[in-house]
């Protein structure tokens, strides 16, 4: 009863005609950044946090319409998967496995349908999940001291790197390369500047919006022009666009339970929509009777890592808005556009600022009922703008990154910063480094460290109070755990190979 | 001949030393903790440290790397942009915008005359976006010439 009152008040303030304006401007650029391959859910939030702030929009318009892409974005992601066998972002990587091949038997349109509807389902009950989950959560986080709080952040760091990377070693260096950076500029504690060397931009810090921007933005420019943009999209025919009632009742079971997995999934930290998406694909590969024709077209194999990836995404809000860790890259530029509007997730964010998570919830749903209109009878439209060409696309993303972060800072010195970050992440992609742990690292390296010296001044410098709490001794061990255990799952979880992009559209 | 992973680890081990250097030259004020402003960036270069070395003794296969033309045009690409960071105040964002998008355009698509096109459009249609729809403070023109 109590969430209902809450979601009402959410309600109440969510809809005005302003933020309906947001949401509907949200979820369209959402889906065209899920769509265009080469630019995912994080960098189209990433290059948007920027510039919704020099707007001015408040804390609540902020939110509604970068909530909004990050849906968007997540719905978005299938559209070339299943036209071009591109992903247009990592978790849409698993639709390219069948939705390709339905594409290829002239049913284009029956798998758009099938995986739009698929992905409204996933995402409206991982919103449901989160406004029963969520509160609960938050009274168990209520009982977090520094100790369990230092805790929560190795596990969110170890779970990343074990799971999100091939090489825990590299996963390790990318996180503490982003405490570094977060170290940078005046410790809070004794307001004594470190690792300034008597630069006065830095004295603040990096601002982490610079450092995503680069990494996920410009990173990517120079990643094409050396691929010479051999994976842009071309022009596409789709056929009529008619609702296909039987499919979507055969197909209702696998939605159901990719949307179970991937939320559980993204609910973990460190775990995200990518493997929620391969979760469900494999769970629903190994249960179905007819294995042999996944890969081949299944509408089932369409559904579920749609339900999967799409449940995910909600499922990970949970952590973020409860404890404020993140459990993904996107999650973590959405902490990064909480921080910015000077709200601090956490527990007491449910019961000091209600209005704020109830209206986020709020508009999460007006956010998928918009999304799910947008994308079953409207998916022409996007279909259109999949064929902008990379030589246009890819100068007009670097054209906004500076555009966003010059209108936010006016500084020359975050633009150089930025190019800087761009350069790192080109490296560290060629390298096979991860780069969402550098990004969580900045977002999380203050806080880490202040509830470590905090957990000190509580102890009297005794080092053993960070094990001493059921809870943080818990956490230590799952830290551990997330960190080792993929080393050994790694063998038995191969990732199936895509299939090779068909040679004839790869050119121009 | 495997690498890209040994260089890396060697760099970041050497940027880790200087980590702790720096580290240690940090000033206590009175009013400090039992932990300090220094544990844990030393705590942070020791991962580093530890890592990097799991890079050069156990190295992934190498990936390809550009070579020569490709070295230039990625480089051309980084001049262009850090050229751009300093031309956006003082020269306003047409003109700069216009040539950055421009080249890239050509980098990407290899057609000078689209990319010309590419850039002027861009250039011209970001500004109405932002400056005119969306409100941004930006410069469209150089200093002193109006806009």
């Amino acid at each position: 009863m109590e969430t209902l009152a809450n979601l009402a008040m959410g309600f109440s303030i969510a809809i005005t005609p302003f933020t309906l304006l947001l949401a509907i401007i949200g979820c369209f650029v959402g889906t065209i950044i899920g769509a265009l391959p080469g630019l995912g859910p994080s960098n189209g939030v990433a290059l948007l946090i920027p510039i919704s702030f020099s707007m001015g929009l408040d804390a609540i318009s902020a939110l509604v319409l970068l909530t909004s892409v990050y849906y968007g974005a997540m719905y978005g992601g299938r559209i070339s998967s299943i036209l071009l066998n591109i992903p247009g972002d990592e978790p849409a990587m698993m639709t390219t496995l069948d939705g390709y091949p339905m594409a290829k038997q002239g049913k284009a349109a029956e798998a758009l349908v099938v995986s739009g509807v698929a992905s409204f389902v996933g995402a409206l009950l991982a919103t449901i999940g989160l406004m029963v989950f969520a509160p609960y959560l938050a009274r168990v986080a209520y009982q977090f001291g520094p100790a369990e709080y230092f805790a929560l952040y190795m596990l969110a760091f170890c779970t990343l790197g074990g799971m999100g990377s091939n090489n825990q070693a590299k996963a390790a260096l990318a996180a503490a390369i982003g405490l570094g950076i977060a170290m940078i500029g005046l410790d809070k504690t004794t307001g004594m500047p470190r690792f300034t060397f008597g630069e006065l931009h830095l004295m603040d810090g990096v601002d982490f919006l610079v450092a995503i921007v680069g990494l996920f933005a410009v990173a990517e420019v120079f990643h094409f022009i050396e691929s010479h943009g051999k994976d842009s999209a071309i022009g596409v025919k789709l056929g009529k666009i008619l609702v296909p009632w039987r499919m979507l009742k055969q197909t209702s079971g696998a939605m159901l339970r990719g949307t179970g997995i991937g939320f559980v999934a993204g609910v973990l930290p460190g775990a995200g929509a990518s493997l929620g998406s391969f979760l469900a694909y494999m769970a629903e590969k190994s249960a179905a009777k007819d294995k042999a024709t996944f890969g081949q077209g299944n509408p089932k194999g369409v559904a579920a890592p749609e339900a999967g990836n799409n449940a995910a995404a909600g499922g990970a809000l949970v952590p973020m808005l409860t404890l404020g860790v993140p459990g993904s890259g996107t999650t973590a530029v959405l902490l990064a556009l909480l921080l910015t509007l000077n709200i601090t997730p956490g527990p007491l964010l449910f019961t000091e600022r209600p209005e704020v998570v109830w209206s986020l919830i709020a508009s999460l749903l007006i956010a998928n009922v918009v999304l799910l209109l947008m994308n079953v009878p409207m998916i022409k439209v996007f279909v259109k703008i999949l064929s902008v060409p990379a030589w246009v696309l890819l100068p007009g993303v670097t054209m906004v990154a500076f555009v966003g972060i010059y209108s936010l800072t006016g500084s020359s010195f975050d633009m150089l910063m930025m190019v800087g970050f761009g350069v790192l992440g080109y490296v560290m992609r060629k390298l096979d480094i991860p780069t969402v742990p550098v990004i969580l690292g900045i977002l999380l390296g203050n806080a880490m460290e202040d509830n470590l010296r905090r957990a000190m001044v509580l102890s009297n410098g005794d080092w053993t109070f960070l094990f001493s709490s059921p809870i943080a001794v818990g956490l230590w061990i799952a830290a551990v755990l997330g960190f080792l255990a993929p080393l050994f799952l790694r063998r038995l979880l191969k990732k199936p190979p895509l299939p090779t992009t068909d040679p004839t559209l790869n050119e121009d | 001949m495997i690498r890209g992973d040994r260089i890396f680890g060697a760099v970041m081990i050497v940027v880790a030393l200087g980590y702790i250097l720096s580290a240690s030259s940090i000033q206590t004020s009175f009013m400090s903790d039992p932990v300090g402003p220094r544990i844990f960036p030393y705590m942070i270069a020791a991962v580093v440290i530890l890592s990097s070395l799991v890079m050069v003794l156990r190295p992934d296969p190498d990936q390809d790397w550009p070579a020569g033309p490709m070295v230039a045009q990625l480089g051309l690409a980084l001049a262009v942009l850090v050229g751009y960071a300093y031309a956006i105040t003082p020269l306003g964002f047409i003109l700069p915008t216009t040539i950055a998008a421009g080249v890239i355009s050509w980098q990407i698509g290899g057609n000078p005359r689209r990319a010309a096109i590419a850039g002027l459009g861009l250039a011209v249609g970001l500004f109405v976006l932002f400056r005119v729809i969306l409100g941004l403070g930006l410069k469209g023109l150089p200093a002193g010439m109006g806009f």
